[in-house]
């Protein structure tokens, strides 16, 4: 939902954001350290409990997983994978949630103006009220995040606890992991701080370990630190994400040519008009009187 | 847990092990996570399950369901054969160099004094060699006497080679000597490492060797009494340290004095026969701070009796009821089942009455339809609880259970709503002995009441009754103090209170010269004020005291309980301000041996308490007489040795850990087959309780909880069914293979007892074993589903499978390791 006081830096189908550029914002990140998650999925109540979610109809197939995937009631969902690697077994979990992508493909690929921003210190949300339902966001995303809501006819997602965040209080997941395995903080920190960790993870012999923070999504306002850096897949996370070429295709190039085709069009329909007049008929009978 | 939760940030190396703490204690286990991020701590697991624990862990080891010991044992053999021990601390602070009787030996499974028709040890045969020139005992301090606890240990577990390991516990050796090497690593001044265990070490029927195994490579390791070490038990319900501090089993009483038994007659008997004697040995003189026995009890007379007990009637003693037979969960129930009980004084007519408060026998019960078949036999039940559970509608319990049909049942069932935890005030004392009052914040929907006020409205009307009516033994009812402002609702600040203890009359110091008639006396306590410490308490009456344990948590200052101060000044995480922590607010137990012969921090980075030249200073508080110099007294000041016990005389099933198989066990104990299981756990014999054979039911199962749900009653929270919504059944993938069973089909787990089904979770995360030559399977159960709760999340009971089987000391059942197969599920009926 809009918050007031923070200023939008980008704004869907909109040519540029409402931001003056007089406040100058922090960026805000999640950091998450997987290598310390226990899966105890205090942040899924936290989220649901926060956001008032309704209660999701789920059943026992097999998996700790509590879903197979995001619902439009259920922002924040830990993922498991066992994996052998060589030196044992591996329980891998990973918070999945919105990433607050510094150049957000849903944001992209949103046709309603204003219904997806992105306010000034990165935090990308959904306004409801601008939002038309149509789920091109779910195309837009690179890590498959927005889910359409039958309920609301709306959108929805992680919202990084924008009304938390901007009460200078910290997102509710956050606040409810019981380890300390997440983090909120300036990027800046966290990622100072996920590069601590990785260093430590690669002392203790994980040589691939990394901060996952992908530059071809301009970089995520949540950062993962992933022990097997080096297959983000086993985590569920797309190896190298961007926005997809038909979003990126269809808004950068394809609908400024199409504007710009139309507008050339109405440009040359005038001139032409202007020049040659309005149709004469081949016989020499004038203008006007019909045949 | 001898140390505590925030000192665990204070460890190097972290066994978890019989427990899954990142499981079912993620909050605690913030601080495993802390010292493995700030000081790169190792975390050990070893599990029968990779578990989420496992998933955070730098090690991880796969061990057989209740192969324990015999792990624990191999890595003492193998701490000591690499020398990888802390032998200085060894000498200082345990009984290993005290010999012992040439009587005692360890053959084809028993130790010595085993009689056959008792199934039990005579004791005598495990007894210190006394040296009557010296009145002490006999000792070796350079451990090298044959008859020294040392080198019998060293006899003990010379068969736990880590191949015998592997042959046992299924671990392959390279693994078990990794862990072996991490877990020494510790054997030294500069390291230290602690143990955290739970319900995987406790509910076997060697659970108590289990723990004990546990301490003893603790004290090798020099261990116990620094912070970041010690033997950490994590218990299971938030207060259920605070049950067991205030006698929460039939055979203590609060301060885990003894319940008095009925061959006990009178408090001097008592006073004479149950404290233990002080044992001298060398080169310590003992404190044996259980010699206080007499001021602990007579004052907790004082706190139950009031006014009513004096010096004349015993302080009451024959108002306090004896036990004369065997009250524990596992007998009291077999003796409802059977409509009769054997008492010291012949048989007995069984429990006609059951009042079950917080507590749910038909769930947590071990052998669902012996729980069941039993309830139906009262005469009447009292339920309270905030839900409907399961044992508060045991008549329709589905007929799986085996159940009487209703219209046979002549139980009187009575529910009593009670409050939930957010609903009441009161303190909760948690593993770390950490006594915190918490704060009511909400009221109790509908008729539900506190539970003070329940116990407080049910008492007043019994004692109406005998006051009206008399009966057998009035005064054990007329006579308890019940001075509350609000006698039908007791405020639990004024229960703390009294807990703490007051002194009854003016307390003055002892005179320094008793002959000197003319010394001012100094007055310590007026009449009426709130003791400082148990060390105020008397034995003669002028005090009273709920619980020993707890004075000094609510002193002329307040209630300590409330303080929240979080001032650190060591950085250890002890937090002095915060709380109260029995005992006398000391933060880990046994510091004096946190510092070496000279009173001098082993690790002056992690000091417990060092000896500044006149008296010991923190941070912590000594747990030791405080202007004692180093060499005056041992450090384990409660054992009547004042030595920690690497031999341990007293327990019901040896004083050294031995492999022994399950009750149903898998297979026949290479080490001695003649006595493959625990000699000393016996079985029942109702025609309910039934036990199969490996020839059966070839395949072992465990039962476990999950993060996400609590015992039975979270199947009534819509958020947490989310999480977990279904009972499922954990199978290895190659056995899942071999049985035709995919991931999310319906699978039957079928033991002697009974049988149930539920979706299987096919994993790789219990793995396959090879267990003495031979492949074994191993399969797990989550608890949480029953026949009560949030419609669409109801499951079979996993205790439908468990046997009527214990441990030996605590008669707690064994849940953790049993035998059962498995076969196709049965199609789900469609409605």
């Amino acid at each position: 939902m809009p918050i007031q006081g923070l200023e939008v830096l980008q704004s869907s189908a909109s040519l540029r954001g409402q931001s003056t550029g007089l406040r100058v914002m922090d960026k805000v990140s999640k950091y998450i350290d997987t290598s310390t998650c226990i899966g105890c999925k205090a942040c899924e109540v936290a989220c649901q409990e926060w956001n008032d979610l309704s209660v999701v109809p789920t059943q026992q197939v097999g998996t700790y997983q509590t879903l197979p995937t995001l619902q439009a009631d259920f922002w924040n969902l830990i993922r498991f994978n066992e994996q052998e690697f060589e030196g044992g077994l591996a329980w891998l979990m990973r918070k999945d949630q919105c990433m607050h992508c510094a150049d957000p493909g849903c944001l992209e690929a949103c046709p309603a103006p204003g219904a997806i921003v992105q306010y000034a210190n990165g935090i990308v949300d959904v306004n409801p009220e601008n939002c038309i339902g149509c789920g091109l966001c779910e195309t837009g995303c690179p890590f498959d995040v927005p889910r359409f809501s039958a309920k609301t006819g709306k959108m929805a997602k992680c919202t990084l606890c924008v009304d938390r965040v901007d009460s200078g209080l910290e997102p509710a997941c956050i606040k409810a992991c019981p380890t300390g395995c997440l983090h909120f903080g300036t990027k800046e920190d966290m990622v100072a701080l996920g590069h601590e960790r990785v260093k430590q993870l690669q002392a203790n012999g994980f040589a691939n370990a990394m901060l996952y923070d992908p530059p071809g999504v301009g970089g995520t306002g949540v950062v993962t630190v992933l022990a097997h850096g080096d297959k983000p897949e086993l985590y569920g996370l797309p190896k190298d994400p961007h926005v997809p070429l038909s979003v990126s295709l269809s808004k950068r190039i394809l609908k400024p040519l199409g504007i710009f085709a139309i507008g050339a069009t109405l440009v040359g329909l005038f001139t032409h008009y202007m020049r040659t007049g309005p149709k004469k008929p081949h016989d020499g009978t004038p203008p006007g009187t019909g045949g | 847990m001898t140390n505590g939760w925030v000192d665990i940030k204070n460890a190097d190396v972290i066994l978890a092990m019989g427990g899954n703490p990142a499981e079912n204690h993620p909050c605690g286990f913030k601080w495993a996570i802390e010292a493995k991020k700030t000081r790169n701590a190792k975390l050990v697991v070893v599990d029968p399950r990779f578990t989420r624990t496992a998933a955070v862990a730098d090690v991880y080891a796969q061990l057989r369901p209740g192969s324990d010991i015999a792990f624990l044992n191999g890595i003492i053999r193998y701490a000591i054969e690499n020398k990888r021990f802390h032998e200085e601390y060894v000498k200082l602070f345990t009984n290993a160099p005290y010999l012992i009787s040439e009587k005692f030996a360890f053959d084809e499974g028993l130790f010595s004094g085993w009689d056959d028709t008792t199934k039990s040890y005579d004791k005598a045969a495990w007894a210190y060699q006394p040296n009557p020139s010296t009145n002490t005992y006999d000792v070796d301090p350079t451990l090298q006497n044959p008859r020294c606890v040392f080198q019998l240990l060293k006899k003990h577990v010379d068969r736990y080679t880590p191949e015998m390991v592997e042959r046992l516990t299924g671990t392959p050796k390279e693994t078990f000597l990794n862990v072996a090497k991490v877990v020494t690593s510790t054997g030294n001044a500069e390291r230290v490492g602690t143990i955290t265990y739970a319900l995987g070490w406790t509910q076997h029927s060697v659970g108590v060797q289990m723990i004990r195994a546990a301490a003893m490579l603790q004290l090798l390791l020099g261990n116990v009494g620094r912070p970041g070490g010690g033997v950490n038990a994590l218990r299971g319900h938030s207060n259920i340290q605070g049950c067991t501090d205030m006698g929460g089993t039939f055979e203590i009483l609060s301060g885990y004095l003894a319940t008095p038994r009925s061959e006990l007659p009178d408090l001097d008997t008592y006073l004479q026969k149950v404290p233990p004697k002080t044992l001298n040995g060398e080169p310590w003189a003992s404190m044996n701070y259980w010699q206080n026995y007499p001021k602990f009890m007579v004052s907790l007379l004082k706190a139950l009796y009031g006014k009513a007990a004096s010096k004349d009637n015993d302080f009451g003693y024959s108002w306090l009821p004896k036990t004369d037979g065997n009250y524990s969960w596992m007998y009291l129930f077999d003796e409802m089942l059977r409509g009769s009980s054997n008492r010291a004084g012949g048989v007995e007519p069984g429990p006609e009455g059951l009042v079950t408060a917080g507590m749910n026998p038909a769930g947590i019960g071990p052998n669902a339809p012996k729980m069941i078949a039993a309830l139906s036999k009262l005469k009447w039940l009292v339920v309270v609880d905030n839900y409907e559970i399961e044992t508060a509608t045991f008549w329709k319990a589905p007929p799986q259970y085996g159940g009487a049909p209703p219209a046979e049942i002549q139980t009187e069932v009575f529910q009593l709503p009670a409050s939930g935890f957010a609903e009441k005030d009161g303190s909760f004392t948690n593993s770390a002995r950490w006594i915190q009052w918490k704060w009511k914040a909400v009221d109790a929907p509908g008729q539900s009441k506190p539970d003070q006020e329940i116990l407080a409205r049910i008492f007043l009307a019994v004692r109406d009754l005998y006051q009206k009516e008399g009966g057998a033994l009035p005064e054990a009812v007329l006579n308890v103090a019940w001075t509350y402002t609000n006698p039908a609702n007791p405020d639990l600040g004024e229960v703390l209170r009294e807990i703490n203890g007051k002194a009854l009359e003016d307390l003055f110091e002892p005179p320094k010269d008793p002959k000197d008639l003319k010394e001012p006396k100094k007055l310590l306590k007026a009449a009426g004020q709130q003791l400082d410490s148990f060390g105020q308490l008397r034995a003669d009456g002028s005090t009273s005291c709920g619980n020993w344990l707890y004075t000094g948590c609510y002193t002329e200052a307040g209630n300590l309980t409330q303080r929240r101060n979080n001032a650190d000044p060591s950085g250890l995480g002890m937090f002095h301000q915060w709380t109260f922590s029995w005992p006398a607010n000391r933060r880990v137990m046994y510091n004096r041996a946190s510092a070496d012969g000279a009173g001098k921090a082993w690790d002056p980075s992690r000091p417990g308490i060092q000896w500044n030249g006149e008296k010991w200073g923190g941070p912590d508080v000594p747990d030791m007489a405080p202007d004692a110099p180093p060499g005056k007294f041992g450090a384990f000041i409660m054992l009547p040795e004042g030595a920690g016990r690497l031999f341990a005389p007293v327990l019901a099933d040896g004083p050294f850990a031995e492999h022994y198989e399950s009750v149903e066990p898998a297979i026949q104990n290479p080490l001695h087959p003649k006595v493959t299981s625990n000699p000393v756990s016996r079985r029942f014999s109702t025609k309910l309780d039934k036990y199969g054979t490996a020839a059966e039911f070839p395949i072992v199962c465990t039962t476990y909880r999950l993060t996400e749900m609590y015992h039975y009653w979270t199947k009534n929270t819509g958020r947490l069914n989310q999480l977990q919504p279904g009972f499922f059944v954990e199978l290895p993938e190659q056995l899942a293979k071999e049985s035709g069973i995919a991931n999310g089909e319906q699978v039957r787990v079928i033991s002697a007892r009974g049988e149930l089904q539920g979706v299987a979770m096919v994993t790789k995360r219990l793995g396959p074993m090879t267990v003495d030559g031979k492949p074994l399977w191993h399969i797990g159960l989550p608890i949480h589903w029953g026949y009560t709760g949030e419609e669409g999340h109801l499951g079979p009971l996993a205790n439908m499978l468990t046997p009527s089987a214990m441990d030996a000391n605590t008669w707690t059942p064994e849940f953790k390791t049993f035998l059962v197969r498995l076969e196709k599920g049965r199609p789900l009926k469609t409605s």
